[in-house]
């Protein structure tokens, strides 16, 4: 079976093809245009990109035969929904889409900037808002809610339960993480046990940070997240998350997350120093794993740059499917490894700025 | 009816797009007439809420137009209309 690696990078999409032998570059998508999200809907192969247009704004756009074809469809729109009193918010970039379960074949969700969560029932003609999570006393306070390194909040991460359709999580940075057990129409903050440590009180309910944030679908109460302020684990679908940063201060700060498919226990980050420095540790690149559920981290170095290195791996750019993990940087470098991480070989040296990866 | 000209990075998205002749009053009006021959080329030029949108500049008659926010530049039959985006790196 032959494996796709979709590379959404700043200067197109780069797709890949016969993963697992020699990796070849099949084609290239939307030549010269900024992607900032790429999603594969595994229920029926439909490919979706956005692309961040720098004069002509965000588009949206599915394929449905593994990109060779594309077609522009409406992209999510605010309808003049006030992000602040008298200020209209408009869309400014798409970050994540997410199916809606295998039992909602034409449902999607979408999470956008600013702080926008939307909704499609029909394979994502036509998106609206969830006016519920837009309607969140939290979202409209501007100290619960705020942009990280933007203007405005955005919504990074969701996180489907698979037992059940109407259970997820999204994560927005920063606000931090919200549940909704009946398909969106409450929301709950999920966030006790997190440091927000740049708030004047670092246990606040809401005005967190995570980067990014996965569930294990085999042990779906297992979440993770990489947090700003470091690495975090809850056992108990959100309810509680514990702290599981190294020990020593390392692994702690990064963006990049991948999580074992079946073993609870098992994860890998690609740490990066500090939120000021925002480069590898040392300058040297490497991948952190943990099999006790980050009681230990060992470091994955093999085949990795070990000095003078200044890449940055973002939250979206470092993927997992079977044995098999890829992580793209900043400075458009793509490692790929075929035995978790234990040992790695690089793709490319010579992409632009990697923002997405996506296995298909 | 004025002329009405495109920079030619708005080929690639829309391939039939041409110089061309619309009759119409207002820069808006124009790029609601635009929208009926060129569907979807609205939302390349403006925000959602109507606004040119930052990094795109519409000249009537060689001059930037006042009005980015609600498109209200008056246009007559003879003027020319360009539609450029505006310079940014990267």
């Amino acid at each position: 079976m032959q494996t796709k690696l979709l590379v959404g990078s700043s200067k197109g999409l780069v797709i890949y093809n016969n993963f697992g032998s020699e990796l070849k570059i099949i084609s290239v998508q939307f030549e010269g245009l900024p992607i900032s999200m790429v999603y594969v809907d595994e229920r029926t192969n439909t490919w979706w990109v956005a692309v961040s247009h720098r004069h002509w704004g965000e588009k949206l756009h599915r394929s449905q035969d593994e990109g060779n074809h594309w077609q522009e469809v409406e992209v999510p729109n605010y309808n003049n929904y006030q992000y602040a009193p008298g200020k209209v918010a408009s869309l400014k970039k798409i970050w994540m889409m997410q199916h809606a379960g295998v039992d909602r074949p034409e449902e999607l969700w979408l999470g956008t900037e600013p702080g926008g969560l939307f909704y499609s029932n029909n394979n994502g003609n036509k998106f609206h808002m969830v006016e519920s999570l837009w309607n969140h006393p939290s979202r409209q306070d501007p100290k619960q809610w705020f942009g990280a390194g933007k203007d405005y909040p955005f919504i990074h991460s969701i996180v489907l339960d698979p037992r059940d359709s109407n259970h997820l999580f999204v994560g927005v940075s920063c606000a931090g993480v919200f549940e909704t057990q009946d398909g969106g129409k409450n929301w709950q903050a999920k966030n006790t046990g997190l440091v927000a440590a740049y708030l004047p009180n670092p246990n606040a309910e809401i005005g967190h940070d995570p980067h990014r944030i996965l569930l294990c679908p085999k042990h779906p109460d297992v979440l993770w997240q990489q947090n700003h302020c470091g690495i975090f684990k809850s056992t108990d679908s959100g309810e509680i998350w514990e702290d599981i940063s190294g020990q020593s201060g390392f692994p702690k700060y990064g963006f990049a997350l991948a999580i074992d498919e079946h073993d609870p226990l098992t994860a890998w980050v690609v740490p990066a120093h500090s939120d000021e420095q925002r480069i590898p540790v040392d300058l040297k690149v490497v991948v952190c794993k943990t099999t006790d559920g980050g009681k230990n981290w060992i470091t994955l170095s093999r085949g990795l740059p070990d000095s003078n290195a200044f890449d940055l791996v973002l939250r979206h750019s470092f993927v997992k499917k079977g044995n098999t993990l890829a992580f793209g940087t900043n400075n458009g470098n793509l490692y790929l490894s075929d035995d978790e991480g234990n040992s790695w070989k690089v793709i490319s040296q010579n992409l632009a700025m990697i923002n997405y990866l996506t296995l298909a | 009816m004025a002329r009405v000209k495109f920079t030619s990075a708005l080929k690639r998205f829309f391939p039939t797009l041409t110089e061309m002749d619309i009759s119409a009053t207002t820069v808006k009006e124009t790029l609601q007439l635009l929208e009926i021959t060129h569907p979807g080329i609205l939302g390349y030029l403006t925000e959602e809420n109507g606004q040119l949108r930052k990094h795109v500049n519409i000249f009537v008659k060689g001059e930037l137009i006042r009005d980015r926010v609600t498109l209200n530049d008056a246009v007559t039959a003879k003027d020319e209309l360009i539609i450029f985006q505006a310079l940014s790196g990267g």
